[in-house]
């Protein structure tokens, strides 16, 4: 089984769709002859071609709302958002043209949205953000976020295949950092979650890069489970509760900022319906309501670390 | 490339049967229009009441000269268009009034809706969002060396929004076969054109690398003219064009819209131009007997109310179903194509 960094997975996703179905293609900035702001489509524009590897003009409304269009009449657009951040240009197309399409008018529109996300690297606050939860709320939105390269190969493909919209939250921070077996050939992972560590003292849920700063926070801790949601629409919620039942403590990590993250629908639904199996106070950390700074020590400060969630841990297995 | 204002002889591509087409067209599109607003006053409709009074020669012109693999993007002013692409005046009347059987089953209101086996995508109220979706459909009908086209319509107040420009850029620089109508109704709500735009948008499109066109946008003839002369440069690979009609919003911007804001006077004026009495003139010159289409017509409105009325409301337990596609995707169908010259 090969190895491969969370791009180079990432990559090969792409390249398999795009081999096995022709109306399969990538549209973006720059993605074309400069092969991306991050290089996932480099090289493609030699064995695909520059009508399958389209270098757009700069217009995020237009990269979304052309792909709608695209998708409506037989195509499967996969759109690259240079910076997730800059996804807030193609807001409406995203949340009223494409999110609500088959709700009103019973018309499918398959696209996917590739989203570089999250911070950790000095980008500032408009190159750093994990938009997420901004999407959560708009119906008709399917939301994935990979962890590893394994899944962020067999998400992608999930996300391409799937006949609605899907964000795909790819971390930039775990780009070139994680590397992992990842199977040859096309395979569609599901949009469910995963243990990532199994432990019956306590879980961690959270997902994305933090799913790596958990395993680490908790590296030294006895009976500590990792629950990697995936996907945050759907949400997996048996998985949570399960593992509510399972370990009866719970710390809920985000990196994105705090209010209204993912993880406050995960906290909410476990105080719903995970109760009974609480011991313990559901605990979150997460990135505080602030925009993401640019020097490193402002960037730490807010951006939850190993030592903040590790922190976490601990009290909660000491109540 | 330069603006121009398209020529209004279409008497060489239309046959008789297609100039009675277009009229009838028109008329449904205003008897439906006028009937819903009566059921609106009897609060059968429910939320607001939108309508295309005296506006009705730009969509029954444009749609009336596409073909059925073409693909529209239709707003809220274009009723014609849906019913050149063969939806009935019964699924339109339940989609007025919130029925199960109207075109979106009651998930959307008013002329929020396309049927998409008829080759139409509907509006959002964000209006010239439609023009990048309009976009996306040509450039895959490009990618895939089809010959067909796509067309949208928006108003003069869509102009001034970042998408108008992002669309017009992205077709023009991938010389798309896409046709875009603007629907210049001298209002958008209460704003008049001077406070909208300080150049007239028809010139804009010559910056944007292909020409912009001004017609009469109450001639019926001369906006399917200049619609057809557009999409044979479009299948042609000759890139986009902009057809601006002049025309007149001649109700308010809604039911509730009393337009004290616009002058009686320059009503009056445009009452003058209806495009219907001015259709039927020219077909009562060719010894069409219009009282008898007319008479046609009111039939067909009268039974599609009495049908409509008779559908159910939705079922309130269906209401969170559908937010998803769970099935395979579902692509665009073929619509209608009234017109004698489609091929």
């Amino acid at each position: 089984m090969p190895t491969m960094t969370y791009l180079q997975a990432i990559s090969d996703g792409l390249r398999e769709e795009m081999r096995d179905d022709e109306r399969v293609f990538c549209m973006g900035e720059d993605i074309g002859v400069f092969g991306g702001a991050f290089k996932v489509t480099d090289g493609f524009i030699d064995e695909f071609g520059p009508d399958r590897v389209m270098d757009t003009p700069l217009a995020e409304s237009g990269i979304v709302g052309t792909a709608v269009g695209a998708a409506v009449v037989g195509l499967r657009p996969v759109c690259e958002m240079q910076f997730s951040d800059f996804i807030s240009c193609g807001f409406d197309q995203l949340v009223n043209v494409a999110g609500k399409m088959h709700y009103r008018q019973g018309l499918a529109v398959p696209i996917t949205v590739r989203l570089p996300t999250g911070g950790g690297f000095s980008g500032g606050p408009f190159h750093s953000q994990n938009p997420e939860a901004w999407f959560m709320h708009s119906p008709g939105i399917k939301i994935v976020a990979p962890a590893t390269p394994e899944d962020a190969k067999g998400l992608l493909i999930s996300a391409i295949r799937d006949p609605n919209p899907v964000l795909f939250c790819e971390h930039k921070h775990l780009y070139r950092r994680i590397k992992g077996d990842v199977e040859a050939g096309a395979y569609a992972t599901p949009m469910r979650a995963r243990v990532a560590r199994d432990g019956d003292d306590l879980v961690v849920i959270t997902y994305g890069a933090m799913v790596h700063t958990a395993l680490e926070a908790t590296e030294e801790l006895e009976g500590v489970r990792v629950l990697d949601l995936r996907s945050l629409v759907p949400l997996d919620e048996e998985a949570i509760l399960d593992s509510v039942r399972a370990c009866a403590k719970v710390v809920v990590v985000d990196e994105a900022n705090e209010l209204c993250a993912a993880g406050a629908q995960v906290a909410a639904l476990i105080a719903e319906r995970g109760f009974e199996d609480l011991d313990g106070p559901v605990v979150r950390v997460a990135t505080p309501n602030v925009p993401i700074p640019f020097s490193p020590p402002l960037e730490q400060a807010v951006l939850p670390s190993v030592d903040r969630v590790k922190e976490a841990c601990v009290e909660l297995l000491a109540y | 490339m330069a603006t121009e204002t398209a020529r209004s002889d279409a008497t060489g591509h239309l046959t008789r049967d297609d100039r009675v087409g277009l009229l009838r067209y028109m008329l449904l599109m205003r008897g439906i229009e006028e009937r819903a607003m009566t059921l609106y006053r009897q609060g059968k409709v429910p939320g607001s009441f939108y309508d295309g009074f005296g506006q009705e020669a730009v969509s029954a012109g444009a749609a009336f000269a596409m073909g059925p693999k073409d693909r529209l993007c239709v707003l809220h002013r274009d009723l014609a268009a849906h019913l050149v692409r063969g939806v009935t005046p019964t699924r339109i009347l339940g989609q007025y009034m919130g029925r199960a059987g109207g075109v979106t089953g009651g998930r959307d209101g008013n002329v929020h809706f396309g049927d998409w086996q008829l080759g139409c995508v509907g509006m959002v109220s964000m209006l010239p969002d439609m023009m990048l979706v309009a976009t996306g459909m040509a450039m895959a009908f490009k990618l895939r060396h089809e010959q067909r086209c796509a067309l949208t319509w928006f108003g003069d107040g869509s102009t001034s929004r970042g998408d108008f420009h992002e669309a017009m850029n992205w077709a023009g620089v991938q010389k798309l076969p896409v046709i875009f109508v603007l629907e210049n109704n001298q209002f958008a709500y209460s704003t008049p054109l001077e406070a909208q735009f300080a150049v007239d948008p028809v010139h804009r499109a010559e910056s944007y690398g292909f020409p912009g066109w001004s017609v009469d946008g109450n001639d019926v003839e001369a906006v399917f003219e200049a619609t057809r002369e557009a999409r044979e440069r479009a299948l042609a690979g000759e890139g986009p064009t902009l057809i601006a009609c002049e025309t007149m919003r001649m109700h308010g911007h809604a039911a509730h819209d009393d337009m004290k804001y616009v002058d009686k006077e320059r009503l009056e004026e445009w009452r003058r131009k209806d495009p219907i009495e001015r259709q039927e003139r020219v077909l009562e010159g060719l010894g069409v007997d219009v009282a008898a289409v007319r008479a046609e017509v009111a039939a067909a409105i009268e039974a599609g109310v009495e049908e409509a009325l008779a559908m159910p409301m939705p079922d309130g337990a269906t209401a969170t179903a559908g937010v998803f596609c769970e099935g395979e995707a579902n692509v665009l169908g073929d619509g209608q194509a009234p017109w004698s010259g489609v091929s």
